[in-house]
């Protein structure tokens, strides 16, 4: 009898264990900061592209209106894909785009505004990555969605279909 | 007077670069306790990436401010989230982690003193 439990045992433990990781390397474990919670906007001074001025985000953002900031740069192909749904967007009365122009040299951005046209209103600059970090980005590009000085949507990665038409919704 | 001279300039440039390398040293440390969020499993101190370069930058800018260790762990918490932090905070989320090891020391030193008492008896 005792010779039999040994064997029944080490197969229940190694069935556990199969199931444990069959379902555990199924999930992703990159993890994404969370998107829905709303934040204030953070405080920072920083250069508009083209220009010599500094601009205060407290100064940009008012009240009653909506606005997309939209992190992006010339070396960054997913910003290409993303770029209509943001020409498209810019046709919306109520919604204002703001660049945020990532590690980028004025050329090569001038040059792919040129090439792919410019919905932003004005774009800010920041050569260190540095006012994107205070926004709680990592990459490029990000998007956010900004409302009574609060930050209302995420959207991490370049913006798509689905996103495109929840921002419409949104703002509408 | 020449040999005042010198040593005072020597003085100054060896504890000049003291404070500079105790500086350097808890940058470093911080660094090396946030995670990189691009290659999510490095450390931001060995990435880098354009996040992590900024991220070190940003570590910089707030201890020339004379913000302390603590501080700069709650802006980045504030900022990405408690994930970021390698050293996992003790709290709600948390207690069954930090306490599982004492949990298993008890309990297999209760079964071997079980084990031994019977034994004996």
């Amino acid at each position: 009898m005792k010779i039999k439990t040994l064997p029944i045992f080490t197969f229940i433990v190694f069935l556990i264990i199969f199931f444990v990781f069959y379902k555990g390397l199924q999930n992703s474990n990159i993890y994404v900061p969370k998107t829905e919670i709303e934040k204030d906007i953070p405080l920072f001074n920083a250069r508009i592209f083209g220009t010599d001025n500094q601009i205060n985000s407290e100064d940009i953002f008012i009240n009653g209106k909506f606005y997309l900031v939209n992190i992006w740069a010339s070396w960054c192909v997913p910003c290409r894909a993303e770029h209509s749904f943001l020409l498209d967007l810019n046709n919306q009365k109520n919604l204002e785009i703001i660049g945020l122009n990532y590690k980028d040299k004025k050329e090569n951005a001038d040059k792919f505004l040129n090439e792919l046209k410019n919905p932003y209103t004005f774009i800010i600059l920041d050569k260190d990555g540095t006012i994107a970090i205070e926004w709680g980005a990592y990459g490029v590009p990000e998007s956010f969605l900004i409302y009574d000085k609060k930050i209302i949507k995420k959207i991490t990665g370049p913006i798509d279909k689905d996103s495109f038409l929840k921002i419409k919704e949104r703002i509408r | 007077m020449i040999l005042i001279k010198y040593t005072l300039i020597f003085f100054l440039i060896t504890n000049l670069n003291l404070v500079n390398a105790q500086d350097k040293n808890l940058q470093n440390k911080i660094t090396k306790n946030l995670r990189c969020l691009v290659c999510q499993g490095q450390s931001v101190f060995d990435s880098d990436s354009e996040f992590a370069n900024s991220l070190k930058i940003i570590v910089k800018q707030k201890l020339d401010d004379g913000k302390n260790e603590k501080e700069i762990y709650d802006f980045m918490k504030k900022k990405y989230g408690e994930w970021i932090l390698y050293d996992t905070e003790f709290n709600k989320n948390t207690y069954f982690l930090w306490l599982l090891p004492i949990l298993m020391f008890l309990i297999g030193g209760a079964i071997i003193l079980k084990l031994f008492i019977i034994k004996k008896n």
